[in-house]
């Protein structure tokens, strides 16, 4: 049985192209894709994310706990309404999940997760919550509405009520708070986002959300489907849950080691391995690549280098730079001569740092 | 949900490709309209050489949107005779003009019979509506 967002009747009234996307019926886009997602890197469009999984967590020790299951470091989050983006490991430094975690209170905070993931993700966290007398409490009662673009958080602050705008005009990035939308709606506003845009993802009480995506098309946010927050997301460098990494592949492989916080004396799930794999070097390593020739790199291309073979893990058109951009995983100290199999057709590839776009722009060496 | 008519002159394979018989005797190749709206934004083609053998049935050329890559099937045998060279900068024509502009390759058809093999216009309109049920 497919699961329908609160949305959905207006995506199909929109005349959207619905998919299933993990086990949700979800527009894919409602135009044109390419389209869709310029809109957001020039202006202001939307996703509906209520697929997306919240979880509030609550507890005298929940910091204490989030110290032990998350490979981030939760002693960043120091003011209230903080968010800081994390892996979930196993004890074989598997990513089990990627998350944004927001601190809400000494006793509360928010993680919110993928879909795909829902049911094995809250079987996890319940099963570590338990040592920690931490309450593991699923908000499905929620709508999710991700408002992206330059122009993104103005057109949102223009619907909120005028005792809460300066406030939430405010607030820094990576950072959440309440405040009362259009016809009284209650908001969690959060300065977070999937696009490399600036912008908000919103939570709203579901029998609102509808009320709440018209005014922001009244507002002139234009409505995209997940079609163009992939190639967004690529473009900026973000990672896909299950197609750049996965219980098999560590941080280290998957180009997050930005996100493993190794602070003195935290005991966290996956440590040991995280540790070990890195003394003993680690074997593969994400890369981002450029195609220059004419075609599209593909999840599950194989790449060919001179220390042996990759392959391509997130890889499309990037609307921006009108070419084929991907991450790909190789093994380490793989920097020339990179090929991609295409079809049975060997095709250069330009090994890159990402992101692979800034502000609406390319960055240097793309 | 397209209200684009479909020319009632094409033939087509139940993989949404079309001939169009030309004054000259030449077949014509494209994909149909429902198909470029299913595939989306197309930014990619890669079209056969002039000159080269097709068979009926048989991959000759691929589209790639921004989703995935397709197999283009042509719809009768023979050798290819001339491809449409805009689409390497224009990819796009064929969400455009599916039927006219964004065709893709001109095949000097082996065996003509073929053309029998193929469903007509209203064939194919009722598979495609069927297909969305």
């Amino acid at each position: 049985m497919t699961e329908k967002t609160v949305l959905n009747a207006t995506h199909r009234e929109l005349g959207a192209r619905m998919v299933d996307f993990g086990g949700w019926d979800m527009p894919i886009s409602y135009g044109s894709q390419i389209e869709e997602h310029h809109v957001v890197r020039r202006d202001a469009g939307m996703f509906d994310v209520s697929h997306m999984t919240v979880v509030d967590l609550h507890g005298a020790r929940v910091r204490e706990f989030l110290r032990h299951l998350l490979a981030n470091s939760v002693d960043k989050l120091k003011v209230q309404g903080k968010a800081l983006y994390s892996c979930m490991l196993n004890e074989q430094g598997g990513v089990i999940d990627d998350l944004i975690v927001y601190f809400l209170g000494d006793e509360f905070f928010r993680l919110v997760v993928n879909a795909a993931t829902r049911a094995k993700d809250l079987a996890w966290i319940e099963q570590q919550a338990k040592a920690f007398g931490v309450a593991v409490q699923e908000r499905p009662e929620f709508a999710m509405v991700a408002v992206q673009g330059p122009n993104a958080r103005v057109k949102v602050i223009g619907l909120l009520h005028e005792v809460d705008r300066a406030r939430i005009e405010k607030l820094g990035r990576f950072a959440a708070a309440a405040a009362q939308g259009p016809h009284g709606v209650p908001l969690f506003i959060a300065r977070t986002g999937y696009t490399g845009e600036d912008g908000f993802e919103i939570l709203v009480p579901q029998e609102q959300a509808v009320t709440l995506w018209k005014e922001l098309v009244g507002a002139g946010v234009a409505p995209c489907g997940l079609g163009a927050r992939d190639t967004l997301r690529l473009e900026a460098g973000m990672n896909l849950y299950g197609q750049d990494m996965d219980e098999s592949v560590t941080p280290w492989e998957a180009g997050l080691a930005w996100t493993i916080a190794l602070d003195e004396g935290r005991d966290f799930i996956g440590r040991k391995a995280l540790e070990a794999q890195k003394a003993a070097g680690v074997p593969r390593t994400m890369v981002g690549l450029v195609m220059d020739d004419k075609g599209v790199l593909r999840h599950g291309q194989k790449v060919l280098t001179d220390r042996g073979e990759g392959e391509i893990l997130s890889g499309s058109f990037s609307p921006t730079l009108s070419k084929s951009v991907a991450f790909a995983r190789v093994p380490a100290g793989v920097t020339e001569g990179l090929r991609v199999d295409i079809r049975g057709r060997e095709v250069p590839v330009r090994l890159v740092k990402f992101p692979f776009v800034r502000d609406g722009k390319p960055c240097e060496g793309i | 949900m397209s209200s684009k008519e479909i020319p009632g002159d094409l033939k087509f394979l139940k993989s949404h490709e079309w001939a169009r018989v030309e004054d000259n005797g030449l077949i014509r190749v494209g994909i149909s309209d429902h198909a470029q709206e299913q595939l989306g934004d197309l930014v990619y083609v890669e079209l056969p050489e002039i000159g080269a053998e097709v068979k009926a049935g048989s991959g000759a050329a691929t589209v790639e949107s921004v989703k995935a890559a397709s197999d283009i099937y042509s719809p009768v045998s023979g050798e290819v005779v001339e491809v449409n060279e805009i689409l390497s900068d224009k990819p796009e024509t064929i969400n455009e003009d599916a039927y006219s502009a964004g065709w893709l390759f001109v095949v000097k058809a082996s065996d003509r019979g073929e053309l029998d093999e193929l469903l007509s216009a209203d064939d194919y309109a009722e598979l495609i509506e069927h297909e969305d049920d």
